[in-house]
């Protein structure tokens, strides 16, 4: 009989099964799905705390322990899949796939149109909202009106349409860790003011925004607007890389690009890549437990957030 | 094992304005744990929403009024005549305890209000377009030098120095103006007097004295006075500054790990204290779990330790998350000097000045959380920061947990007790049962499952007097204190 895949606890690591007087064949298809399995778990947690470091709270400054924790994490789980080679494996697939179809860029560039659709279609000058909803539901509900809500539900719906197989709206995080830690000086040295203004401007919001602070929502709603529209014309296809956006991940200096055609690649084509790649090592179904219960999970979040905002 | 525990018994109700208290006492061995009084700090009335601002949200809601309530930190003075609390709303509170009678013995002194007042506002930084939150993260009191109680207490950037002072009385027979302060005609005036002190109902002001600001460029921390009584460090992610306390537009930097390029940043300060009997020496713990005891006559930049408090990792229990269990998110010296207490997610440790390999001591807080790492790292629990207390005497440890429960470690028998701050707990009569958490099989009458633990009820903040077994617990919104009775 196959033995019965028990769920694993993360912390656990990774252990053979007990194979005594069974198949080899069948111990081995079992310790495979126990890896892939761990690997789906280390990859799950890869996109949530990707997730969480590109959820930066929008009013405050975010809590800059909770965010080098997150992104030490993030480095951890990398390091790792480097050594594994699951990182080349999974970079190499997916800038194959990007090069391949040009679908990807099209098809971010057809959300960002959208996305000015449906604000023309507001009558109003609303940024461009934000889709993402996290676990910390509190900015996200002081950030949003009303139709900001409803306008990030139709930009939601309207993503998901275009991308089907790219329901989570979610960005990557590296962009998003930015700002939650680049602080503006007081008298350092300039480069550094270069470097946080640039990332200011473009991802903070500051700026040219200078009138609309006033609204304090709206700020937010830019300078996270930004951050999800923003990047991807930077990131797609060829990247001219922002030296702002460099900033993550620069001690892993040639993985960066990799970790972010990794990144875009899976939010276009999240299906393919690393998922594939974990399957055809075992013979598990079609659909990986994580992206679909993480897209489920935004989906959930964002009509819970619409449910606050709107409802009570 | 079995473990003889106290039986709490109610002594009186009494219902203050605006806040309720119920008293309870207990007769115990070693759990301090008695007179139980509930402070249900509430928004007093409905303008105060209005006025106050909460994060300038667009959302106002009930629930948005009260997490202004939400308690951020709780502090004795150093007799324990008085008791701070600051919350998420910039307001402080004080207690103060009333002074025992002689014809009333049995009852020890109950905590009242003394002053309230607002502390710190919420602020918009306009170069950063991001606000600056008003909430009051560490209450630190000044020892007493007169009639008069100061304390700072600070948020996210600025320090304050609040004087709190009694009035009671007030000059009356002004020559230039009359009693309700109205300008008097000098055409009526015939006569000069000297005005003359009398006395008046008995009033609490407090003033601010000193504003310590545009000092620090990430979130503060902590705060530590010296024991030199002339200064005082504050501590945020990066960097920790020395103040006098009389200047407010200079501090000196004491300690500055910020890397030089933002990308190796890889550990942050999470909390920093003056030890209590030498004014050179300070301790800062970090997000790797390392503390780091620095001397202030070896260098004026104290960036090289001179002794560094590290246990090496288990290999055994290595995970994604062994490195943000290990942040330390409070430390605290013993009242001796002569041990320090840190406190990471899952335990709390003792360790001896003159051995850094190794912790002296290490207490499980909450054990059979190892397993749900993932989900409390999905829902940022796993970032929570406790704080842990000495008792006055060193041998009692004391730190919070989830579900209200707060748990108390004795040194020396090394026994151990979980209870619940709850208002169920607090009736007239009730006895405050220790708590126990079953971790998976049968579950026993009494017992809780992990499962059903609230994550969303925890104790992060809590104090014990300085001398008697009185410790204030606060519960999100509510403030409990448990005292011991003395027959």
């Amino acid at each position: 009989m196959f033995p019965k895949g028990t769920k694993r606890k993360f912390s656990d690591s990774r252990e053979e099964p007990v194979a005594g007087g069974e198949d080899v064949n069948q111990s081995s298809l079992a310790a495979v799905r126990m890896l892939s399995s761990y690997s789906l778990q280390r990859q799950s947690l890869l996109d949530m705390s990707l997730i969480k470091l590109q959820l930066c709270h929008m009013l405050v400054e975010p809590n800059l322990c909770r965010s080098v924790l997150i992104a030490n994490t993030v480095r951890q789980i990398q390091e790792e899949m480097t050594q594994d080679g699951t990182w080349q494996i999974m970079t190499q697939a997916l800038s194959a796939a990007n090069a391949a179809a040009q679908c990807s860029a099209d098809r971010l560039v057809a959300t960002e149109v959208l996305c000015r659709q449906t604000e023309a279609a507001q009558g109003e000058q609303v940024p461009k909202p934000f889709p993402v909803v996290g676990s910390e539901g509190c900015p996200a509900e002081e950030v949003l009106e009303e139709e900001e809500e409803a306008a990030a539900a139709e930009v939601g719906m309207t993503m998901s349409t275009v991308s089907p197989q790219a329901p989570t709206s979610y960005l990557p995080g590296t962009f998003g860790m930015d700002p939650c830690w680049e602080e503006e000086e007081t008298g350092e040295d300039d480069d550094d003011d270069d470097e946080e203004e640039e990332e200011d401007s473009e991802e903070c919001g500051s700026g040219s925004e200078g009138e609309e602070r006033e609204r304090d929502s709206l700020v937010e709603d830019t300078r996270t607007a930004e951050q999800v529209f923003g990047t991807f014309e930077i990131k797609n296809p060829a990247p001219s890389p922002d030296p702002a956006l460099e900033e993550l991940f620069s001690d892993v200096d040639a993985s960066y690009y990799d970790l972010d055609t990794v990144l875009t690649g899976m939010q276009s084509v999240p299906k393919m890549g690393p998922y594939d790649l974990l399957e055809s090592l075992s013979s598990h179904g079609p659909s990986p437990l994580s992206s679909s219960t993480s897209c489920r999970s935004d989906l959930n979040e964002l009509d819970h957030i619409m449910e606050i905002i709107v409802g009570s | 094992f079995l473990l003889a525990f106290p039986s709490i018994t109610l002594i009186r109700t009494v219902r203050f304005l605006p806040l309720f208290h119920v008293l309870i006492s207990v007769k115990g061995p070693w759990i301090p744990v008695s007179l139980f009084l509930v402070y249900k700090i509430k928004t007093q009335m409905d303008e105060e929403i209005d006025t106050r601002k909460i994060n300038n949200s667009f959302l106002r809601d009930h629930n948005y009024a009260t997490e202004a309530d939400i308690i951020s930190t709780v502090e004795f003075n150093s007799t324990g005549e008085l008791l701070a609390t600051g919350d998420k709303g910039g307001r402080v509170v004080v207690f103060q305890r009333e002074q025992e009678s002689k014809n009333q013995p049995h009852r020890r002194g109950e905590y009242n209000v003394y002053s309230t007042f607002q502390s710190h506002e919420p602020e918009f930084d306009y170069l950063k377009s991001l606000e600056i939150e008003e909430k009051i993260n560490k209450i630190r009191w000044l020892p007493q030098q007169n009639a008069a109680y100061f304390l700072l207490s600070t948020n996210d950037k600025t320090v304050k120095l609040w004087k709190v002072s009694e009035r009671d009385k007030r000059p009356e027979g002004y020559n230039l103006k009359d009693e309700e302060g109205r300008i008097r005609d000098p055409t009526t005036i015939t006569a000069l007097r000297v005005p003359v002190l009398q006395p008046m109902d008995l009033m609490v002001e407090a003033t601010p004295r000193r504003v310590f600001s545009n000092a620090h460029t990430y979130h503060i921390n902590s705060i530590s006075v010296n024991s030199d009584y002339e200064t005082y460090m504050s501590t945020d992610d990066l960097r920790i500054n020395l103040w006098n306390l009389e200047i407010t537009n200079r501090s000196f930097n004491i300690v500055d790990i910020k890397p030089a390029n933002m990308e190796m940043l890889t550990e942050v300060i999470t909390a920093a204290e003056f030890q209590p009997s030498q004014c050179n020496t300070f301790v800062y713990s970090s997000s790797k779990g390392s503390i780091r005891l620095c001397d202030m006559r070896a260098s004026a930049l104290c960036d090289n330790h001179s002794k560094l408090f590290e246990e090496p990792e288990d290999p055994s229990n290595r995970s994604f998350f062994s490195e943000i269990i290990s942040s330390i998110s409070d430390v605290k010296f013993s009242h001796s000097g002569r041990y320090l207490m840190t406190r990471d997610y899952l335990t709390v440790k003792v360790w001896d000045l003159n051995m850094e390999s190794k912790p002296l001591e290490t207490y499980q807080v909450h054990d059979y959380l190892r397993s749900k790492l993932c989900s409390l790292y999905e829902n940022d629990c796993i970032f929570d920061k406790f704080e842990c207390v000495w008792n006055g005497s060193d041998s009692v440890i004391m730190t919070g947990s989830y579900n209200n429960f707060f748990r108390m470690f004795d040194r020396n028998t090394k026994r151990d007790v979980t209870l619940e701050a709850s208002r169920e707990n607090s009736k007239p009569r009730a006895i405050l049962k220790p708590r126990k958490v079953c971790v998976g099989g049968k579950r026993r009458k009494d017992e809780i499952s992990v499962d059903s633990l609230d994550f969303s009820k925890k104790i992060l903040h809590s104090a014990w007097h300085p001398s008697e077994n009185i410790i204030a617990v606060a519960a999100t919104n509510n403030l409990y204190i448990f005292q011991d009775k003395v027959n």
